[in-house]
């Protein structure tokens, strides 16, 4: 109960951890058996409907499901404490966004049990997600399931711009905050500007499906490019909503485990926003061969060459942070440095990508697959393994088991360049992407045997993790507040893991990394910005657990209106359905808004004796 | 730095042979390694010139990568505290222009390929004019000039450039013979789309569906063959006569009823599906079975045998294709109807 109704920031991170990795899982038990069907020619192991179904549904998990919310579970462990808060700036707000992500994600994969999984690939392209050509709910599962999903990211983004324009602790400046913190506030922005695009699309698609308008219907006047156009000016960013908090990981683990400060740090916040900005200018990039004229196509090459110049600036600053420093190869680390030359390979095939007339080659080839494997789970994957390592003890007090950790680390990497990297190949011989198999005699067995050994190693690496966590979770809950000893930014002055209210005190930051400089001018802590006092708090809520039910509820009934027949006389019943859904969110939204509640302290001799406890 | 150096210099030769094993690669008539028209090589310089770039980056960052983890791990115990540098101006610098110079070096030839594809030749009467439309999940080519459409096989005249103008029937699929050239997609309603290339060589070249389309994207292939060009005016002459019924009455009505419905041969029949005229000399069947007397796959076979295979089953070569279903024919028809396209055949070669 306590779990359902928890508006603390570092619960809401655990649950944001917990159903990521659960859709982690399903989407790469997806993989697994997308490679397990690709392991050799003419293989029937799923039919062609089924491995369009486990495609899509593997892409569309991993991307908005997976990947997206243990970002956030990292975000909303790390942030506040980063910055010196002792929450983030709306707490219901927060815990909205982790239930409508978690009941989103449900209604989606609730497709699978329905009779159809949406087929039409992650991009939904129209016309063939219209329903002409995708005539069961499929894709309606996708449309909707998206849409509440995304209403959680769009306010955990406006929730994270909000807490890192206003929360930081005093002295915290712009340019002395910790680099995750800014990849995060940098994301948060694109999050901002390119999930409005998304659910704009969605509700046309809807319209489409639902109501029968024609936004992309060619044979109704619509226009299919129009989605194109739509989909990748939200996809685009999307990628580097993805990428740049993995970066902000990378920047912190690798500077900890080399006693090194970050080298190069305002270039890095410079490039970091520069990354931001061009990945909104680059979008027709993934249309080269749409047909939009040697014009568009001449801008939108170059304007994505010009994105290698900021990612190279941030590769060399990561190399020159260890330059000179004291490397220590803990898990966490071992991710970070193998995120590095992983990372180079796919930014180098994304440059040759650009190049538009070469592109009329790999498009939609198994080189584009690789390509952005490479990019997402050399890189993304790769910093979300890293960042979990790393900030595991801050967030539970115990350490992973150090062993198991590089053991997860070696088989998951060898095992993800083993799948991946051959692909680079396939895609030039000729193999099409998406496809449900291939002929013999064409040359692409072998390699896509191994590829498919690769997967099963990366999942192997998987279940190593998991055994780590179960192994840890029965470990006492020892951990120091600065586990690593190297310890830079604030959340290691603390606990480990942090009360309640995060900082007994508001510390008064004095300079970049600032609590290795309070370490180096000789202090054990912060120095505190306020004195010990009563703290306020925000009571916990089950209304956002409702409306993300409620939502769930008139997605499936809005659905379904169409087949389920009638309630009282000619009223649909999934209209009725639906309206229930509704109701049930607009009754939450109205109870948040009369019920007057002010939140509780934490009384100055409770806090006492937790420091006490701890020191 | 010794370290360093002598790593670049173990590893260029393996760069350099790589490049070579790659530039040898692949089915010639399919892989995009292996060019054999003048568009596809002009796509594939720019492939090896943006390869070449890249390799001078991974070398660079692997060499830097590698010599910092090996020279600078921490020894136990080792409780020292590095200097904590701030930046180098200079590094920073240096790190900016370098990739700008190699940017202009692949952004300039990009740009102008680019535009060098994107000409425009649907008004050239020296070239051959095909009108491709794609539909879930076979193609269809049609040579306006001369008032003839075929289907999963574009015979083309070597040497000559052939124009497209490329367009879908139904959804979003996309035209790619990769040894040949890069793909186009062919979209629904009007968007139009135009390419060009030619192929000096005779031979076969294999097509491919890049876009998904459906249950059978993966399977929706296709044929370029290129021949010489008295070989082709005669294809297209022998394409335009009529082609007579089998002979036996009763087998010719149930072709009329359960398949020219639909198909069309010579002037006869429908044009909404795959055109049947000379099916008999094609490559393949469905663009997947291939046509051998010597069969080693199991998606290859006889003519004859493809052909009967098909027709008993099309769900089961490829599923959700519009042909499943629709019609009703007993094995002793289907052998017969399989015997009579077989020897469909077109003499042009
Ligand atoms: C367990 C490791 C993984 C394996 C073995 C794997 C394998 C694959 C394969 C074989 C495809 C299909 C390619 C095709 O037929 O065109 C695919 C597609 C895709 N994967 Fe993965 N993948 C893995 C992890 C991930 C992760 C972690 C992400 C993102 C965070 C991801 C994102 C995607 C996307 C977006 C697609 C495209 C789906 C589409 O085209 O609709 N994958 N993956
Ligand atoms: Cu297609």
């Amino acid at each position: 109960m306590d779990w359902l109704t928890t508006v603390d920031h570092k619960k809401i991170g655990i649950l944001y951890m917990i159903a990521g990795g659960f859709f982690f899982l399903v989407g790469g038990l997806e993989a697994i058996l997308i490679r397990i069907q690709l392991w050799k020619p003419l293989n029937n192991f799923v039919s062609a409907d089924t491995y369009n179904e486990l495609l899509t549904m593997h892409g569309t998990t991993m991307i908005f499901l997976a990947a997206m919310p243990l970002l956030f579970a990292l975000m909303n462990a790390v942030i506040p404490l980063q910055i010196g808060a002792r929450d983030v700036a709306f707490p219901f707000v927060n815990s909205l966004g982790f239930w409508t992500f978690l009941f989103g994600g449900i209604l989606l994969n609730v497709s699978w049990f329905t009779g159809g999984a949406p087929d039409a690939g992650w991009t939904s392209y129209a016309p063939l997600a219209g329903t002409t050509y995708s005539g069961d709910h499929g894709v309606d599962y996708y449309v909707l399931g998206l849409q509440i999903a995304g209403i959680g990211t769009l306010i955990g983004g406006i929730n994270f711009l909000v807490t890192i324009i206003n929360m930081r602790a005093p002295g915290m400046t712009f340019m002395r905050m910790p680099m995750f913190t800014w990849a995060a506030f940098i994301t948060s922005a694109l999050i901002l500007f390119a999930f409005p695009a998304l659910a704009v699309g969605l509700a046309a698609l809807m319209f489409d499906r639902l109501f029968d308008a024609n936004f992309f219907d060619p044979s109704g006047g619509g226009n299919a490019v129009l989605w194109e156009h739509i989909f990748w000016i939200f996809g685009h960013p999307e990628v580097y909503i993805l990428i740049l908090p993995a970066f902000g990981v990378i920047s912190e683990v690798i500077s900890t485990f080399s006693r090194k400060r970050l080298f190069g740090y305002s270039s890095m916040v410079f490039a970091t926003i520069l990354i931001g900005f061009l990945g909104f200018m680059v979008w027709a990039h993934h249309m080269f061969t749409v047909g939009l004229g040697p014009v568009a196509n001449a801008l939108f090459s170059i304007a994505t060459m010009l994105i290698a110049i900021p990612t190279g600036i941030k590769i060399f600053n990561w190399l020159f942070t260890m330059w000179g420093g004291s490397i220590k190869f803990t898990a966490a680390n071992l991710f970070a440095v193998g995120f590095i030359p992983t990372f180079v390979m796919g930014g180098v095939t994304g440059v040759m990508l650009a190049a538009a007339p070469a592109d009329f080659q790999y498009h939609d080839s198994y080189f584009v697959v690789a390509h952005f494997h490479y990019v997402i789970v050399g890189g993304l994957v790769l910093g979300i393994f890293s960042g979990l390592h790393y900030w595991w003890p801050k967030m539970f007090g115990r350490i992973l088991n150090e062993t198991l950790g590089k053991l997860t680390f070696w088989t998951f990497f060898i095992g993800f360049h083993m799948t991946f990297f051959i692909q680079h190949f396939l895609g030039l011989l000729g193999m099409p992407r998406r496809i449900w198999t291939y002929l013999d005699g064409l040359g692409f067995n072998e390699m896509n045997m191994i590829s498919t050994v690769g997967a099963f190693l990366m999942g192997f690496g998987t279940i190593f993790f998991l055994l780590n966590v179960v192994i840890t979770a029965f470990k006492p809950q020892n951990a120091p507040a600065d586990p690593w000893e190297d310890g830079r930014t604030l959340e290691w002055s603390i606990p480990s893991p942090p009360p309640e209210y995060n900082f007994a005190q508001t510390p008064l930051v004095r300079g970049y990394d600032a609590y290795w400089k309070e370490k180096m001018d000789g202090h054990t802590g912060m120095t505190p910005a306020e004195p010990i006092g009563p703290i306020h708090m925000p009571s916990p809520s089950i209304l956002p657990f409702f409306m993300g039910a409620g939502l769930f509820v008139a997605g499936l009934g809005f659905m379904y209106a169409k087949d389920w027949g009638n309630l009282f006389g000619s009223f649909k019943t999934g209209y009725a359905l639906g309206i229930v859904g509704l109701l049930i969110v607009f009754g939450s939204m109205f109870l948040r808004s009369v019920i007057d509640d002010h939140g509780f302290h934490i009384e100055e001799d409770e806090i006492l004796k937790d420091m006490e406890g701890k020191a | 730095m010794m370290k360093r150096w002598r790593f670049v210099k173990r590893l260029a030769p393996l760069m350099a042979m790589m490049v070579l094993v790659l530039a040898a690669c692949g089915r010639s008539d399919l892989s995009t390694l292996n060019p054999q028209g003048p568009v596809a090589e002009e796509q594939f310089g720019l492939m090896k010139l943006a390869i070449g770039i890249m390799m001078i980056v991974i070398v660079a960052v692997f060499g830097i990568c590698l010599y910092v983890i090996i020279r600078f791990r921490r020894r136990k115990g080792d409780k020292t505290i590095p200097k904590q540098v701030e930046g180098s101006h200079k590094l920073e610098i240096i790190w900016t222009v370098i990739p700008v110079i190699m940017l202009v070096i692949l952004g300039v030839p990009t740009v102008q390929s680019v535009f060098n594809l994107a000409k425009d030749y649907s008004k050239d009467p020296e070239a051959v004019q095909v009108i491709v439309t794609s539909h879930q999940y076979w193609w269809e080519f049609e040579y306006p000039e001369y008032g003839v459409k075929t289907a999963q096989e574009l015979i083309i005249p070597k040497g000559k450039t052939i124009s497209i103008t490329a367009k879908s029937a139904d959804v979003l699929h996309s035209f790619w013979v990769p040894s040949l050239a890069g793909k186009i997609d062919t979209n629904p309603g009007s968007n139009v789309n135009k390419m060009y290339f030619s192929a000096p060589k005779e031979g076969v070249y294999l097509g491919k569906c890049a876009e998904l389309c459906g249950p059978s994207h993966g399977l929706m292939d296709f044929k370029v063959k290129s021949v010489d060009e008295s070989s082709f005016d005669r294809w297209v002459a022998a394409l335009q006569e009529p082609v007579a019924l089998p002979s036996d009455p009763e087998l010719a009505k149930t072709f009329e009823s359960k398949c020219l419905s639909c198909h069309a041969v010579g002037d006869l029949g429908g044009p909404a599906y795959p055109n049947l005229t000379g099916i008999g000399s094609r490559e393949s069947v469905g663009g997947i079975l291939i046509n051998t007397d010597d069969p080693q796959y199991s998606n290859e076979g006889s003519v004859y045998d493809n052909l009967y295979r098909w027709i008993k089953d099309p769900e089961e070569i490829k599923p959700g294709n519009q042909m499943s279903g629709a019609y009703d024919l007993t094995d002793q028809e289907i052998e017969g109807i399989a015997k009579y396209l077989s020897e469909l055949k077109l003499n042009y070669e």
